[in-house]
């Protein structure tokens, strides 16, 4: 159910909002300023939250300001959100133990681990977060290769979305069509205006939170208010990736010089993935115990930029930066499409803020749209 | 398993500062375990002596800087079914190997800081175990992680070889939701140049990582030094960040010798 009843949560109704999420039982999880940056923890209070707090995000910097602007959402991003709750950075999947039978035999038990996921409530995804869930979910909600770990966490979600009323110098979602604006997959949605909210439901379940908080109608003027915000926040956008066929680009280009040239730049050093809200990429990771009798079976956080990546059968196949870094640009913008029929970008800025040395996706892509050295060929080749 | 069935090793210490030997002894209830999977033949530290026994996995952990180390380096390569090295030293020549780059002033040195110089019978560099023997696993750090040791022979008792990572430390901050410290707060790091390994003990606490894990794969230091300079680093201090620990790992020595170089330039203009 998504409907078209604006509400008004004032600012100090918003403890009463925590202490209901409280009483139902969510462990709840929001935006705070820990280390820099703003990081997505458990919180108990709103004063937890980041009041006042605005990121400045260029190439490869992110800094914070205290400023005494009363709002707790007026930051972007910071380096993850919803993907860490969801798509585990470790998870044991099963466990061995090595066991002797009555008849001295040994045996192997497989034991596989539980799917148990908390209540989690999730206060400030963002449109992108969202738009980039969505996509995850194709991954791991596949009917082919469900992963039942990833579902029963993904039904215990419940999101609290929250408008951007700003962006910042690396955002460009208004570009990819993933925002600013949250049009889906959230339970209850809140734009910030002054002193108060405007809050919308999308679900039963959020509107079974909302009613309990016995709110009034938002005005016109308030519904204005938030709608001019958000629409601010996506002017304010100045990068953007080319209007154009982008896998067919980027598979026409194969040689282009730039792959040389970012080479030189990239570090190979996998931020760019880690930070992406759409990479899933993973390896296995066995850990025995010393003694030998039991051992876990884990799925860590993996990365096109390593060598295990493309190691097989004796060999790694992306031996260079080069081709990693093409590896990765082509199958986010390009062959992503082909599985799963979107592109694997959502315009969060993330890979461009958190790489270490400021490689920008828009830039890169830029730079191969403007220069094209299109084999007629090829092109015919992708296109059938 | 009876004594006779289980495998022995042995732990040798050459040029070092005994911290790779205490990460093996610091394990606490594992040591025990341990103690029941193998014959523990000769580990100094430990006070268990028999330094020519022939063993199934002798782990090294020093440096090569006398001739004697050199000689005892080869034997325990003939009495091993796999040599292991661990730490800095053992991998990459230590702290100490800061030597190989003062153009033989060993000699000089050696004069003016000993009373009797004549007694001290050292190299004038400082050298890995697999610059003089084939070595068949390398673990790397100062000090090295205990759990890659433990890790390892673990391996070995279920006949396959240890995946040690070679990914760039940055991948296990991520994973670890680490906050990145050079993008949000402009430090230096060496972690998108350094292997994985230590659990990220400097980032997690706030600090920069100082490559002591040694070089990661396929990396990129010139462009990380780029950065460094638009950090205000000078090329001396860059230079430094990579001569540190693993300053003979040969990726290090090259660009750490290359800023270096470009200091030294600045100095005469």
């Amino acid at each position: 159910m998504q409907n078209n009843i604006f509400y008004l949560l004032p600012h100090s109704k918003l403890p009463l909002l925590i202490s209901i999420l409280g009483t139902e039982k969510f462990e709840i999880i929001g935006p705070q300023s820990i280390d820099g940056s703003i990081v997505y923890e458990k919180i108990e209070n709103v004063d937890q939250l980041p009041w006042g707090i605005l990121d400045y995000q260029w190439p490869g910097i992110y800094r914070l300001e205290n400023t005494d602007i009363n709002k707790a959402f007026i930051f972007t991003n910071g380096p993850q959100a919803l993907k860490p709750y969801l798509f585990r950075a470790q998870e044991l999947l099963f466990e061995v133990e090595k066991k002797e039978n009555k008849n001295n035999k040994k045996k192997l038990n497989f034991i596989p681990a539980k799917e148990e996921a908390p209540k989690l409530a999730f206060i400030g995804a963002r449109a992108c977060d969202l738009a980039a869930m969505a996509i995850q979910d194709k991954i791991f909600l596949a009917d082919t290769h469900l992963d039942i770990y990833y579902r029963s966490r993904r039904e215990n979600l419940f999101i609290i979305a929250v408008n951007c009323i700003r962006s910042s110098a690396n955002c460009f979602c208004a570009s990819t069509g993933d925002g600013p604006k949250v049009t889906k997959l959230y339970d209850i949605l809140m734009t910030e205006i002054e002193e108060n909210f405007v809050v919308q439901v999308g679900t039963d379940n959020g509107k079974r939170i909302i009613d309990q908080l016995e709110l009034s109608h938002a005005l016109p003027e308030h519904i204005k208010e938030a709608d001019e915000y958000v629409e601010q926040a996506g002017l304010q956008q100045t990068k953007k990736l080319p209007d154009t066929n982008l896998r067919n680009l980027l598979f026409s280009n194969l040689n282009h010089p730039r792959w040389n040239d970012v080479a030189k730049r990239c570090l190979s050093c996998t931020n760019c993935t880690q930070v992406c809200p759409t990479c899933f990429c993973h390896s296995s990771l066995e850990q025995a115990i010393l003694d030998g009798t039991k051992s876990g079976h884990y799925r860590v956080w993996d990365s096109c930029f390593t060598c295990g990546h493309s190691y097989i059968h004796g060999r790694v196949i992306r031996d260079d930066t080069r081709k990693r870094y093409r590896q990765w640009l082509t199958h986010k913008l390009g062959s992503w499409y082909d599985q799963f029929g979107t592109s694997g970008c959502v315009g969060c800025g993330r890979c461009i803020t958190w790489c270490p040395v400021g490689i920008d996706i828009t830039e890169e892509t830029y730079a191969i749209y403007d220069n094209q050295n299109n084999d007629k060929e090829i092109i015919k080749e992708i296109i059938k | 398993m009876n004594s006779a069935t289980k495998p022995k090793i042995a732990v040798h210490k050459f040029s070092s500062c005994d911290g790779c030997q205490l990460s093996f002894l610091n394990t606490g209830e594992d040591l025990i375990t341990l103690s029941k999977l193998v014959d523990i033949v000769h580990f100094a530290e430990a006070g268990i002596l028999s330094p020519n026994e022939k063993v199934d996995i002798a782990f090294i952990e020093g440096s090569m800087t006398t001739s004697e180390e050199v000689e005892r380096i080869h034997k325990i390569r003939e009495n091993s079914k796999y040599l292991i090295a661990i730490g800095a030293c053992a991998t990459a020549g230590g702290i100490q190997a800061l030597r190989n780059f003062s153009n033989s002033n060993v000699e000089k040195w050696k004069n003016k800081i000993y009373e009797r110089p004549e007694t001290i019978n050292s190299l004038p560099t400082s050298t890995p175990v697999s610059a003089h023997v084939n070595v068949d696993l390398e673990i790397w750090g100062c000090p090295p992680s205990s759990s890659q040791i433990y890790t390892t022979i673990r391996c070995y008792l279920s006949g396959v070889t240890a995946d040690i990572p070679q990914d760039a430390l940055c991948l296990h901050c991520k994973r670890k939701n680490i906050v990145c410290v050079l993008v949000a707060k402009g430090l230096n790091c060496m972690g998108p140049v350094t292997k994985t390994g230590c659990g990220v003990l400097c980032p997690s606490k706030d600090r920069e990582c100082y490559n002591c894990f040694g070089p990661a794969e396929n990396i990129n230091c010139l462009s990380l030094g780029k950065r460094f300079q638009e950090l205000d680093l000078s090329n001396e201090e860059i230079s430094r960040r990579f001569l540190l620990i693993n300053n003979s790992a040969p990726a290090f020595k090259k660009w750490g010798e290359y800023f270096k170089k470009m200091a030294h330039k600045e100095n005469i203009i």
